[in-house]
């Protein structure tokens, strides 16, 4: 599996009494894409976002068990510092009601970078990064919203890179593109992998064939308390689950 | 990484830096919360200075004997509040009943699918008059009130001019208020009335009204409110007599234009603050009373 | 049973007419309103002059002088005094009470805030007149009498807070979680999100709340004339600290029409009519802005 880059122990989330995630252990590499499937509302997305601290948001959440970035606990680290470290793409493309430019440069600026040379720069590496730049190039004063769907989430995707993150998670990025934007999102999510760890939620599960190297299949029963109930290489998930319930989801029997 | 631009080019968000914007959260956040205590303080020192230096002149006597005039301002506010009681009869029983008359004709019969154009674009004209008469300062209606009923129409300053004059100030609000009271009873509430073989005035007066009713009385408390508060209105069109007033056309003050002739004219200012009291006292009430309401409301969802 | 039908159909259409008399005496109410006071206004206008009212510095009834600039820099020194000191503090109330106040104490601020907006402005009158005017004598400026631009602006910033802090909260809270979101996955503060991120999102509805401040302070009447002291003279400073122009007294456009129509006659009443027609037209102005802030929100 090589280096790991980010590992759960025994870890559970509730939201007051309710359960939401129930004992989760795994392993996720550096340097690889990890995708995450299963029915919707089985807590894909506050898997997701416990790795960057977002449901420390919610006032009634509780955690148990211990979640590590490259062997440190996530609860004993800066959550300014895990955030930079953990970029974040949404579901629904939110680029600021800002310019192009001001987007991009918003991590740096807030990281402490004043110098208007250096974050010219990095825009620039960022949007080229996204393969973004050769569109907008001539527009980065215009306002962001001014873009299309499937560019705004590009942008997004710029915005997460501009502040150097080792890993980036990816919640349903594509959902709300049609599908040649989704394709290109798709190849970009391929280049990135060179540089960036990626977990990616997903309920599209050819999507999650193209993209990644490992899959992680979540499931959750009437009590709506999701579980991890199998992970390993998309191949393998993909052309032997080991478990029925993988098995019949794959195969398209419910969800 | 091996992209040359991005190797060692580091952020200055080391450590320290972290801790830097952390004590620049601190220092904005302590200054929000002091703007939650100067908003705390400028009530306290209003009140407690009211309160401290009038609750002493508060007694029966006070409020059971009327004002006797003069530069030491004798007397209690009897008259006052029973003008100001009057005031607030009139106002309301003159705009009260023209303003939800009026917005239910907006709302119910102009806005209908069978509506009429001319219909419809006298809702338009209405609702940019009372868009603009909403945000038009007191002290003009005072000048309307003054031309129209103390000059032209000879009620001089009277009861009847003042009320008149604040019922015109409080109409755009009574209409806004009750046009959004009636908007938020669902559609399927009337659809369902209607289905039953019911009128359109029968579905109106049984079941839209009843389930507008809190919202529209919420807007009739604001009202009484703001008569209750309203001073420059009344000192163009009210006079100003200390008497009790004996009919519609005599004049007098209500208590916030006893307060202001208390604390400019005599030298009373202890019975100015006793008279604060007691309006600050009835706002609170007020207050209580439209919050009460708006809590059933929310609770209906 | 078909009587029954049709009589019913006759009820309705004579409340149908009933209510359809209400509206359209409400609308001829509201419009008689304006009509009466710009026909009252009119002979001042005329006979006066647009140029010499608005621009004349001399306001003696006495002597049929009816220059209306004194009242005119009153009114806006004492509002952009009350802007300066209660626009800052009702947004960052606004900010608290959106994103940082826990519950608790939501539940105390906003009451007070309510009562704030509650109280009598003859009551914030009495106070400014009890406390400030006294208060502000202290300050060792020869000429000062406490009654000024100072007292009446902090009376009035007092006033609008309700108003700001309300509309700027409502603004603040309509911003999109998501850019909350966006922002904090970016390892930005919370503090960083509301003043990169909220605060610019929200910005055009606080505009109109600034707005709509500005138009309740340039219609405030007696709680004005209680502590500004009510001198018919252009403020100026009273020594070389241009600041101590806030020293000075004034006369607001309000407490122009109040404290003389009630005695008024002939061309002078006519004045002070159109002196309510420059009050309707500033805030016009003013309200026309703040809607079109709102507009360019959705």
């Amino acid at each position: 599996m090589g280096q790991i880059k980010l590992e759960m122990v025994h870890y559970s989330l509730y939201y007051g009494n309710f359960c939401a995630l129930r004992d989760i252990s795994i392993q996720i590499p550096a340097r690889q894409v990890t995708a995450i499937i299963g029915p919707s509302g089985c807590g894909k997305s506050s898997f997701l976002r416990t790795f960057n601290r977002m449901n420390d948001l919610i006032s009634n959440a509780r955690v148990e068990g211990r979640v590590f970035l490259d062997g440190q606990d996530i609860w004993e680290m800066d959550v300014v510092e895990l955030r930079r470290r953990v970029g974040m793409v949404f579901q629904k493309p939110n680029p600021f009601p800002k310019s192009i430019f001001d987007n991009v440069a918003y991590g740096p600026r807030a990281h402490g970078l004043r110098d208007r040379s250096r974050l010219e720069e990095i825009v620039e590496q960022s949007l080229r990064r996204a393969a973004l730049w050769d569109e907008v190039k001539d527009d980065l004063n215009k306002s962001a919203l001014t873009l299309s769907g499937g560019q705004q989430q590009r942008l997004c995707i710029a915005r997460a890179l501009a502040v150097e993150p080792e890993v980036i998670l990816m919640d349903e990025p594509a959902s709300a593109l049609d599908p040649i934007a989704t394709l290109r999102i798709e190849a970009l999510i391929r280049e990135l992998r060179e540089n960036y760890t990626i977990v990616i939620v997903t309920h599209n599960m050819q999507q999650a064939a193209r993209v990644s190297d490992y899959t992680a299949f979540f499931f959750t029963d009437e009590s709506r308390t999701g579980m991890l109930i199998e992970y390993g290489e998309t191949k393998q998930i993909f052309t032997s689950p080991r478990d029925r319930r993988t098995e019949d989801y794959i195969t398209g029997r419910f969800g | 990484m091996n992209d040359p631009l991005f190797v060692g080019q580091g952020f200055p968000s080391t450590r320290g830096q972290y801790r830097w914007e952390r004590l620049k959260q601190r220092l904005a956040f302590t200054l929000l919360w002091a703007s939650g205590a100067i908003a705390i303080l400028a009530l306290l020192a209003v009140v407690i200075t009211v309160v401290l230096r009038g609750i002493g002149i508060i007694d029966l006597e006070f409020l059971f004997t009327s004002p006797r005039g003069g530069i030491s301002g004798e007397g209690g506010i009897f008259s006052t509040i029973v003008t100001t009681l009057y005031l607030v009869i009139l106002t309301l029983g003159i705009a009260t009943p023209l303003g939800v008359g009026a917005a239910i004709y907006f709302v119910e019969y102009a806005s209908d699918s069978h509506g009429k154009k001319v219909s419809a674009y006298m809702v338009q004209v209405a609702r940019f008059g009372v868009e603009t008469l909403a945000g038009v300062p007191s002290i003009i209606f005072g000048l309307f009130g003054y031309i129209l009923f103390v000059s032209t129409l000879h009620f001089g300053f009277s009861l009847l001019s003042a009320g008149l004059a604040g019922a015109c100030l409080i109409l755009p609000v009574s209409i806004r208020t009750a046009e959004e009271a009636l908007k938020t009873v669902p559609r399927s509430y009337r659809e369902a009335s209607l289905a039953l073989g019911a009128t359109k005035w029968q579905t109106i007066w049984k079941v839209v009204l009843p389930a507008a009713g809190p919202g529209i009385a919420t807007g009739i408390i604001l009202n009484v409110g703001r008569v209750i508060s309203e001073t420059a209105v009344f000192y163009v069109t009210l006079g100003g007599s200390y008497k009790l007033p004996s009919s519609l056309l005599s004049g007098g003050r209500t208590m916030a234009l006893h307060l202001y002739y208390l604390a400019m004219e005599t030298k009373a200012f202890d019975k100015a603050m006793g008279t604060g009291v007691v309006l600050i006292i009835t706002i609170v009430v007020i207050n209580l009373i439209v919050r009460y309401l708006s809590a059933k409301l929310a609770a209906r969802g | 049973m078909k009587g029954k039908k049709s009589e019913a159909f006759w009820a309705g259409r004579v409340i149908e007419g009933i209510l359809l008399l209400d509206a359209l005496l409400a609308i001829v109410v509201i419009f008689l309103i304006g009509l009466l006071i710009l026909i009252e206004a009119w002979p001042a206008f005329r006979k006066i002059g647009f140029v010499p009212f608005l621009l004349g510095k001399e306001w003696r009834p006495g002597k049929e002088l009816y220059g209306l600039l004194p009242m005119i820099v009153g009114s806006i020194l004492v509002t952009l005094g009350a802007v300066t000191l209660g626009v800052p503090i009702g947004v960052a109330l606004a900010t608290f009470l959106a994103e940082v106040a826990p519950p608790w104490v939501q539940k105390v601020v906003r009451p007070a805030i309510e009562l704030l907006a509650g109280i009598p402005s003859v009551v914030y009158g009495l106070f400014g007149l009890a406390v400030l005017v006294p208060l502000v004598r202290q300050i060792p400026v020869p000429g000062n009498s406490g009654f000024g631009l100072l007292s009446a602006s902090v009376v009035l910033a007092v006033m609008i807070l309700p108003t700001v802090a309300n509309i700027s909260e409502d603004a603040i809270r309509s911003v999109a979680r998501e850019y909350r979101e966006g922002s904090l996955a970016l390892g930005a503060t919370h503090w960083q999100t509301i003043i990169g991120v909220v605060l610019p999102a929200a910005r055009s509805g606080i505009v109109a709340a600034v707005i709509l401040g500005i138009g309740r302070a340039l219609g405030e009447t007696m709680a004005m004339i209680m502590v500004i002291g009510n001198s018919v003279i252009i403020p100026k400073p009273l020594n070389s600290n241009p600041l101590t122009i806030f020293l000075s007294q004034a006369r607001t456009l309000t407490g122009n029409i109040a404290v003389e129509i009630s005695y008024a006659t002939g061309l002078h009443e006519n004045a002070l009519f159109a002196t309510g027609v420059v009050l309707f037209i500033l805030i016009m102005l003013v309200n026309s802005m703040a809607h079109l802030a709102m507009r360019r929100r959705s």
